[in-house]
Protein backbone atom coordinates (compact mmCIF):
# COMPACT_ATOMS: atom_id res chain seq x y z
CA UNK A 1 0.00 0.00 0.00
CA UNK A 2 2.88 2.59 1.08
CA UNK A 3 4.99 0.93 -1.69
CA UNK A 4 2.30 1.83 -4.26
CA UNK A 5 1.36 5.06 -2.58
CA UNK A 6 4.94 6.36 -3.10
CA UNK A 7 5.11 5.27 -6.84
CA UNK A 8 1.68 7.13 -7.68
CA UNK A 9 3.19 10.20 -5.71
CA UNK A 10 6.44 10.28 -7.71
CA UNK A 11 4.34 10.00 -10.77
CA UNK A 12 2.33 12.89 -9.98
CA UNK A 13 4.95 14.88 -9.25
CA UNK A 14 6.54 14.03 -12.26
CA UNK A 15 3.39 15.32 -14.15
CA UNK A 16 3.02 18.91 -12.02
CA UNK A 17 6.69 19.33 -12.93
CA UNK A 18 6.08 19.06 -16.39
CA UNK A 19 2.90 21.03 -16.16
CA UNK A 20 5.06 24.07 -13.78
CA UNK A 21 8.10 23.48 -16.45
CA UNK A 22 5.77 24.94 -19.37
CA UNK A 23 4.96 28.11 -16.83
CA UNK A 24 8.73 28.50 -15.69
CA UNK A 25 9.74 28.29 -19.59
CA UNK A 26 7.07 30.80 -21.12
CA UNK A 27 7.01 33.41 -18.16
CA UNK A 28 10.46 32.51 -16.36
CA UNK A 29 12.88 32.14 -18.77
CA UNK A 30 12.41 35.90 -20.40
CA UNK A 31 13.39 37.09 -16.84
CA UNK A 32 16.36 34.83 -16.17
CA UNK A 33 18.02 35.71 -19.55
CA UNK A 34 17.00 39.98 -18.93
CA UNK A 35 18.81 39.58 -15.34
CA UNK A 36 21.45 37.85 -16.69
CA UNK A 37 21.59 40.19 -19.23
CA UNK A 38 22.62 43.17 -16.66
CA UNK A 39 25.10 41.00 -14.67
CA UNK A 40 28.24 42.25 -17.06
CA UNK A 41 29.26 44.25 -14.44
CA UNK A 42 29.28 41.58 -11.67
CA UNK A 43 32.00 39.09 -11.56
CA UNK A 44 30.56 35.67 -11.06
CA UNK A 45 32.05 32.83 -13.23
CA UNK A 46 29.92 31.31 -15.32
CA UNK A 47 27.51 34.71 -16.56
CA UNK A 48 28.57 36.52 -19.32
CA UNK A 49 26.03 39.26 -21.23
CA UNK A 50 27.46 37.81 -24.24
CA UNK A 51 25.88 34.65 -23.28
CA UNK A 52 22.02 36.10 -23.32
CA UNK A 53 21.97 35.51 -26.94
CA UNK A 54 21.33 31.65 -26.94
CA UNK A 55 22.17 31.47 -30.63
CA UNK A 56 26.33 32.43 -31.54
CA UNK A 57 27.56 29.12 -29.74
CA UNK A 58 27.02 31.05 -26.45
CA UNK A 59 29.55 28.43 -24.78
CA UNK A 60 30.74 30.69 -21.68
CA UNK A 61 30.80 28.39 -18.92
CA UNK A 62 30.38 24.36 -18.35
CA UNK A 63 27.02 24.28 -19.26
CA UNK A 64 25.73 27.13 -22.53
CA UNK A 65 22.51 29.10 -21.70
CA UNK A 66 21.29 27.08 -24.30
CA UNK A 67 21.32 24.20 -22.16
CA UNK A 68 20.74 25.91 -18.79
CA UNK A 69 17.45 27.17 -19.83
CA UNK A 70 15.80 24.26 -21.68
CA UNK A 71 17.28 20.52 -20.31
CA UNK A 72 18.96 22.14 -17.00
CA UNK A 73 15.71 23.77 -16.10
CA UNK A 74 13.52 20.76 -16.97
CA UNK A 75 15.68 18.37 -14.91
CA UNK A 76 15.81 20.60 -12.01
CA UNK A 77 12.09 21.14 -11.95
CA UNK A 78 11.54 17.51 -12.91
CA UNK A 79 13.95 15.85 -9.80
CA UNK A 80 12.34 18.75 -7.45
CA UNK A 81 8.67 17.42 -8.60
CA UNK A 82 9.39 13.68 -8.40
CA UNK A 83 11.22 14.47 -5.04
CA UNK A 84 8.52 16.39 -3.59
CA UNK A 85 6.07 14.17 -5.13
CA UNK A 86 7.42 11.40 -2.95
CA UNK A 87 7.27 13.18 0.41
CA UNK A 88 3.94 14.19 -0.76
CA UNK A 89 3.09 10.49 -0.70
CA UNK A 90 4.49 9.53 2.16
CA UNK A 91 3.00 12.67 4.03
CA UNK A 92 -0.76 11.36 2.25
CA UNK A 93 -0.14 7.82 3.78
CA UNK A 94 0.65 9.41 7.34
CA UNK A 95 -2.38 12.05 7.11
CA UNK A 96 -5.11 9.40 5.19
CA UNK A 97 -8.07 9.30 7.33
CA UNK A 98 -6.88 10.69 10.53
CA UNK A 99 -7.65 14.68 9.15
CA UNK A 100 -11.86 13.80 9.53
CA UNK A 101 -13.75 12.33 7.31
CA UNK A 102 -12.12 13.30 3.36
CA UNK A 103 -11.85 11.27 1.04
CA UNK A 104 -8.43 10.50 -1.14
CA UNK A 105 -8.93 13.37 -3.45
CA UNK A 106 -10.13 15.83 -0.67
CA UNK A 107 -7.35 14.93 1.60
CA UNK A 108 -4.98 15.25 -1.39
CA UNK A 109 -5.97 19.07 -2.51
CA UNK A 110 -5.60 19.74 1.17
CA UNK A 111 -2.15 18.50 1.88
CA UNK A 112 -1.34 20.39 -1.54
CA UNK A 113 -2.72 23.73 -0.14
CA UNK A 114 -0.65 23.10 2.90
CA UNK A 115 2.26 22.24 1.05
CA UNK A 116 2.18 25.45 -0.87
CA UNK A 117 1.56 27.54 2.05
CA UNK A 118 4.41 26.52 4.32
CA UNK A 119 6.95 24.99 1.59
CA UNK A 120 6.20 27.74 -1.15
CA UNK A 121 4.60 30.96 -0.27
CA UNK A 122 5.49 31.71 3.02
CA UNK A 123 9.19 30.77 2.45
CA UNK A 124 8.70 32.86 -0.26
CA UNK A 125 7.23 36.28 1.69
CA UNK A 126 10.09 35.77 3.74
CA UNK A 127 13.33 35.06 1.61
CA UNK A 128 11.19 36.00 -2.26
CA UNK A 129 13.54 34.21 -5.26
CA UNK A 130 16.00 36.48 -6.55
CA UNK A 131 16.79 36.47 -10.18
CA UNK A 132 20.53 36.41 -11.90
CA UNK A 133 22.98 39.45 -10.53
CA UNK A 134 21.11 39.58 -7.09
CA UNK A 135 22.74 38.42 -3.84
CA UNK A 136 26.38 38.66 -3.17
CA UNK A 137 28.19 35.35 -4.14
CA UNK A 138 30.05 35.76 -0.27
CA UNK A 139 26.84 35.04 1.11
CA UNK A 140 25.69 32.13 -0.39
CA UNK A 141 25.97 30.29 3.00
CA UNK A 142 24.09 32.43 5.55
CA UNK A 143 21.48 33.07 2.59
CA UNK A 144 20.63 29.13 2.09
CA UNK A 145 21.25 28.75 5.92
CA UNK A 146 18.36 31.14 6.84
CA UNK A 147 15.97 29.78 3.78
CA UNK A 148 16.64 26.26 5.11
CA UNK A 149 16.09 27.12 8.64
CA UNK A 150 12.95 29.25 7.87
CA UNK A 151 11.10 26.50 5.60
CA UNK A 152 11.69 23.72 8.39
CA UNK A 153 10.26 26.12 11.05
CA UNK A 154 6.91 27.25 8.61
CA UNK A 155 6.64 23.27 7.79
CA UNK A 156 7.03 22.27 11.81
CA UNK A 157 4.36 25.13 12.78
CA UNK A 158 2.03 24.36 10.21
CA UNK A 159 2.28 20.36 11.40
CA UNK A 160 1.17 21.96 14.74
CA UNK A 161 -1.20 24.14 13.13
CA UNK A 162 -2.72 20.71 12.24
CA UNK A 163 -2.47 18.68 15.38
CA UNK A 164 -3.91 22.19 17.10
CA UNK A 165 -7.00 21.71 14.50
CA UNK A 166 -7.25 17.90 15.60
CA UNK A 167 -7.32 18.87 19.26
CA UNK A 168 -9.75 21.59 19.28
CA UNK A 169 -11.91 19.56 17.08
CA UNK A 170 -12.65 17.37 20.18
CA UNK A 171 -14.09 20.99 21.80
CA UNK A 172 -16.01 22.66 19.56
CA UNK A 173 -17.20 22.62 16.07
CA UNK A 174 -15.03 21.56 13.13
CA UNK A 175 -15.31 24.85 11.25
CA UNK A 176 -14.32 26.76 14.54
CA UNK A 177 -11.37 24.70 15.44
CA UNK A 178 -10.20 25.40 11.84
CA UNK A 179 -10.48 28.77 11.94
CA UNK A 180 -9.05 28.82 15.14
CA UNK A 181 -5.59 26.74 13.95
CA UNK A 182 -5.25 28.79 10.94
CA UNK A 183 -5.35 32.13 13.08
CA UNK A 184 -2.86 30.48 15.51
CA UNK A 185 -0.55 29.58 12.31
CA UNK A 186 -0.39 32.70 10.87
CA UNK A 187 0.25 34.67 14.34
CA UNK A 188 3.38 32.22 15.08
CA UNK A 189 4.57 32.63 11.38
CA UNK A 190 4.25 36.35 11.36
CA UNK A 191 6.27 35.93 14.51
CA UNK A 192 8.85 33.64 13.19
CA UNK A 193 9.09 36.10 10.24
CA UNK A 194 10.10 39.02 12.53
CA UNK A 195 12.46 37.52 14.48
CA UNK A 196 14.14 35.71 11.95
CA UNK A 197 16.92 38.13 10.36
CA UNK A 198 16.44 39.79 6.82
CA UNK A 199 18.32 39.88 3.73
CA UNK A 200 18.64 43.07 1.87
CA UNK A 201 21.30 42.45 -0.91
CA UNK A 202 18.90 43.95 -3.90
CA UNK A 203 21.03 46.28 -5.98
CA UNK A 204 19.84 49.97 -5.92
CA UNK A 205 19.65 50.00 -9.98
CA UNK A 206 18.41 46.56 -10.60
CA UNK A 207 15.34 47.73 -12.32
CA UNK A 208 11.97 47.09 -9.86
CA UNK A 209 9.41 45.82 -12.95
CA UNK A 210 11.87 43.12 -14.28
CA UNK A 211 12.25 41.61 -10.55
CA UNK A 212 8.29 41.98 -9.97
CA UNK A 213 7.99 39.50 -13.27
CA UNK A 214 10.70 37.49 -12.16
CA UNK A 215 9.14 37.09 -8.83
CA UNK A 216 5.96 36.23 -10.41
CA UNK A 217 6.85 33.59 -12.67
CA UNK A 218 8.60 31.83 -9.43
CA UNK A 219 5.77 31.87 -7.10
CA UNK A 220 3.27 30.55 -10.12
CA UNK A 221 5.56 28.00 -11.04
CA UNK A 222 5.42 26.39 -7.43
CA UNK A 223 1.70 27.37 -7.33
CA UNK A 224 1.28 25.25 -10.66
CA UNK A 225 3.54 22.42 -9.00
CA UNK A 226 1.30 22.04 -6.02
CA UNK A 227 -2.19 22.25 -7.51
CA UNK A 228 -0.79 19.29 -10.40
CA UNK A 229 0.76 18.01 -7.15
CA UNK A 230 -2.77 17.67 -5.42
CA UNK A 231 -4.94 17.05 -8.15
CA UNK A 232 -2.87 13.84 -10.08
CA UNK A 233 -2.55 12.57 -7.06
CA UNK A 234 -5.68 12.75 -5.50
CA UNK A 235 -6.68 11.01 -8.73
CA UNK A 236 -4.25 8.49 -8.22
CA UNK A 237 -4.40 7.52 -4.86
CA UNK A 238 -8.53 7.51 -5.10
CA UNK A 239 -8.00 4.62 -7.78
CA UNK A 240 -5.73 2.64 -5.12
CA UNK A 241 -7.75 3.43 -2.21
CA UNK A 242 -11.43 3.41 -2.90
CA UNK A 243 -13.46 0.08 -4.47
CA UNK A 244 -14.59 1.35 -8.11
CA UNK A 245 -18.39 0.68 -6.43
CA UNK A 246 -17.89 3.20 -4.27
CA UNK A 247 -16.78 6.05 -6.21
CA UNK A 248 -19.46 4.61 -9.25
CA UNK A 249 -22.05 5.23 -6.11
CA UNK A 250 -21.07 8.14 -5.01
CA UNK A 251 -19.42 10.66 -7.28
CA UNK A 252 -20.07 13.78 -5.32
CA UNK A 253 -17.93 12.14 -2.88
CA UNK A 254 -14.13 14.10 -3.86
CA UNK B 1 -2.01 -3.64 4.94
CA UNK B 2 -4.95 -1.59 5.50
CA UNK B 3 -7.87 -1.72 3.23
CA UNK B 4 -10.13 1.52 3.15
CA UNK B 5 -14.05 1.10 4.38
CA UNK B 6 -16.18 -0.17 2.61
CA UNK B 7 -19.39 -0.35 4.39
CA UNK B 8 -20.71 3.00 3.33
CA UNK B 9 -19.79 5.67 0.48
CA UNK B 10 -19.86 8.47 3.64
CA UNK B 11 -17.46 6.40 5.87
CA UNK B 12 -14.43 7.41 7.51
CA UNK B 13 -11.58 6.28 5.63
CA UNK B 14 -9.49 3.83 7.43
CA UNK B 15 -6.23 5.02 8.14
CA UNK B 16 -2.85 3.58 7.34
CA UNK B 17 -0.84 1.99 10.25
CA UNK B 18 2.26 4.40 11.21
CA UNK B 19 4.66 1.19 11.30
CA UNK B 20 3.77 0.52 7.75
CA UNK B 21 4.82 4.53 6.54
CA UNK B 22 7.76 4.78 8.57
CA UNK B 23 10.51 2.13 6.82
CA UNK B 24 9.33 4.30 3.99
CA UNK B 25 8.87 7.58 5.50
CA UNK B 26 12.50 7.22 6.67
CA UNK B 27 14.33 5.95 3.68
CA UNK B 28 12.69 7.52 0.59
CA UNK B 29 12.09 11.10 2.71
CA UNK B 30 16.15 10.76 2.94
CA UNK B 31 16.64 9.92 -0.76
CA UNK B 32 14.10 12.67 -1.73
CA UNK B 33 15.77 15.02 0.67
CA UNK B 34 19.56 14.22 -1.50
CA UNK B 35 17.64 14.82 -4.14
CA UNK B 36 16.22 18.29 -3.02
CA UNK B 37 20.11 19.08 -2.38
CA UNK B 38 21.51 18.61 -5.16
CA UNK B 39 18.76 20.65 -7.59
CA UNK B 40 18.77 23.52 -4.34
CA UNK B 41 22.33 24.03 -2.89
CA UNK B 42 25.07 21.78 -4.45
CA UNK B 43 27.73 23.67 -5.16
CA UNK B 44 25.88 26.68 -4.05
CA UNK B 45 26.15 26.76 -0.67
CA UNK B 46 28.21 23.93 0.24
CA UNK B 47 29.98 21.38 -2.16
CA UNK B 48 30.52 17.72 -1.89
CA UNK B 49 31.43 17.64 -5.98
CA UNK B 50 33.98 20.17 -6.95
CA UNK B 51 33.66 22.50 -10.32
CA UNK B 52 30.07 24.19 -10.93
CA UNK B 53 28.67 21.57 -13.62
CA UNK B 54 26.05 20.94 -11.56
CA UNK B 55 25.18 24.51 -10.58
CA UNK B 56 25.53 25.58 -13.66
CA UNK B 57 23.16 22.79 -15.21
CA UNK B 58 20.36 23.23 -12.47
CA UNK B 59 21.20 27.10 -12.45
CA UNK B 60 17.66 28.76 -14.05
CA UNK B 61 15.81 25.84 -12.40
CA UNK B 62 17.70 27.07 -8.80
CA UNK B 63 16.35 30.67 -9.43
CA UNK B 64 12.85 29.67 -10.20
CA UNK B 65 12.35 27.45 -7.55
CA UNK B 66 13.31 29.87 -5.41
CA UNK B 67 16.28 28.48 -3.56
CA UNK B 68 19.30 31.04 -2.92
CA UNK B 69 21.77 30.66 -5.93
CA UNK B 70 24.83 33.15 -6.02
Amino acid sequence: MVKNLLVRGMLAGLAAAALALVFAWIFGEPQVGAAIALEGHTPHGGHDPVATVPEAGADDGPVSRTVQSTIGLAAAVGVYGVAVGGIFALVFALVYGRLGAFGARATAALLAVGAFVTVSLVPFLKYPANPPAVGHPDTIGRRTALYVTFVTIVVLLGVGAVLLERWLARRYRNADAAVLAVVAFLAAVTAAALLMPGVEELPAEFPAGLLWRFRLASIGTHALLWSGMGLFFGLLAERLLTPSAIRANAPSTV
Amino acid sequence: MAQPAISHPRSVPLSIPVRDVLPWAIFAGVLALALIYFVGAEQGATSLISGDLVHEFVHDGRHLLGFPCH
